[in-house]
């Protein structure tokens, strides 16, 4: 086939392509990823007794803004790393804006406590499943964006990867908080980050075998 | 004109094609690949000069992706960004199957240079893309072939192949991303 009749094959018929695509595929991802994660959340772990009660603590909300601030923050770059040529712009500067402000707290809250106190601060009851529930309950969302970013362009494909693990491992966590009972920011930066650093890892890794178009 | 006004001029003539193209019209659309692919062909040919057979190729396998991308194209964003990381993408993409990194004659990060200069000189493609349509199956097939070929409109597709409208438009996409996949594949096997 000659190129002059595929660029009238590809022509002929085209019709129109409504604008905004990328973010219509995104937000089913999300609403999909995230009910999903609701669900897994409910039969595996259940709502914490006390919610009601837990969200009149200041420190519940803190809890609650650290992986949403973060999810703001990934969802920017996730769009921008589907489409081609598209800069990043201040993407890295909302990833990176939250967990300076949550280790900025945690530094605050160890400093200021009592050196026995400390251990309890950062490891608080369920240091060692926090991480793990985080990532199994992003699982959904993991594999609903990587259809989602599939159906785009990325480019960069271990960033792009990067991107929709962190939006997934961020959405997981913040349906994690209707659960998990810490409080502490030492824990939250410690615990929370590395659980959604878990599918960012995989998204990496993934990005360049499954992305490729 | 100087360098940089060709290449802004050139800039602002395809992306007005384009939109207009997204919005419905085809005739634009048709003028803005047909301009695109001699500005793809210049600065495809300049970056493999020494697979100087793979250029047309590629020229047509930028095509194929930017028509099935064609949906991530913001219309704030500069046409020029958007077509050279296609472009890039596609070629890197192609040096890796070849493992031949060393053919790279000329720096690659330059996305002004993507509109800089213009080649209407089309070789012969080695890939025979109407070959690979005949292997697609008959939903993706026979849609492409209807619509795409012979011009025919979707109601008539249709009516032909006795497929619903809603599964001739999804054959044809379909059968379009299939088309750029088999190519990718054709080439690694070669």
């Amino acid at each position: 086939m000659k190129t002059d009749d595929l660029i009238a094959m590809l022509a002929t018929g085209a019709g129109a392509t409504p604008p905004g695509a990328p973010r219509r595929r995104y937000a089913t991802a999300l609403v999909v990823g995230a009910f999903g994660a609701m669900v897994v959340m409910a039969l595996m772990l259940g709502v914490r007794a006390d919610l009601a009660e837990a969200a009149r603590l200041p420190m519940f909300w803190v809890k609650l803004a650290f992986p949403a601030t973060l999810l703001a923050g990934a969802l920017l770059a996730a769009l921008r790393l589907s489409r081609p040529g598209a800069k990043t712009g201040f993407a890295p500067a909302g990833i990176a804006a939250p967990i300076a402000v949550i280790w900025l707290l945690a530094g605050i809250a160890l400093l200021g406590a009592a050196p026995g106190h400390r251990e309890e601060l950062l490891f608080g009851a369920t240091w060692a499943s926090c991480p793990f529930n985080v990532a199994v309950l992003s699982a959904p969302v993991f594999i609903a964006l990587l259809w989602a970013m599939k159906g785009l362009a990325p480019t960069r494909l271990a960033l792009a990867g990067a991107a929709a693990g962190l939006l997934s491992g961020a959405t997981g966590a913040v349906v994690y908080t209707l659960h998990c009972p810490e409080t502490a920011a030492p824990f939250l930066g410690a615990w929370y980050l590395l659980g959604m650093l878990i599918p960012t890892a995989l998204g990496a890794f993934l990005g360049p075998r499954v992305l490729r178009w | 004109m100087d360098h940089e006004g060709r290449v802004s001029a050139a800039e602002s003539r395809l992306r007005d094609l384009l939109v207009r193209g997204l919005a419905g019209d085809t005739a634009a659309y048709h003028a803005c690949l047909r301009e695109l692919s001699a500005h793809l062909r210049a600065f495809l040919r300049g970056r493999i000069a020494r697979l100087p057979d793979e250029v047309e190729d590629l020229v047509q396998e930028t095509l194929l992706a930017i028509h099935n991308q064609r949906h991530t194209y913001d219309a704030g964003q500069p046409l020029t960004a958007w077509v050279h990381a296609i472009a890039r993408y596609k070629l890197i993409d192609l040096l890796r199957r070849r493992a031949a990194r060393d053919a790279l004659t000329d720096p690659l990060d330059d996305e002004l240079a993507v509109f800089a200069a213009s080649d209407t000189e089309a070789a012969d493609a080695r890939r025979d893309l109407a070959r690979l349509l005949e292997r697609l199956p008959a939903r993706q097939r026979l849609p492409i072939v209807h619509m795409k070929l012979e011009g025919l409109s979707v109601v008539e597709t249709a009516r032909i192949t006795g497929m619903s409208e809603s599964a001739v438009k999804v054959g044809v996409h379909r059968g379009l991303k299939a088309l750029a996949a088999m190519a990718r594949k054709n080439d690694e096997d070669r």
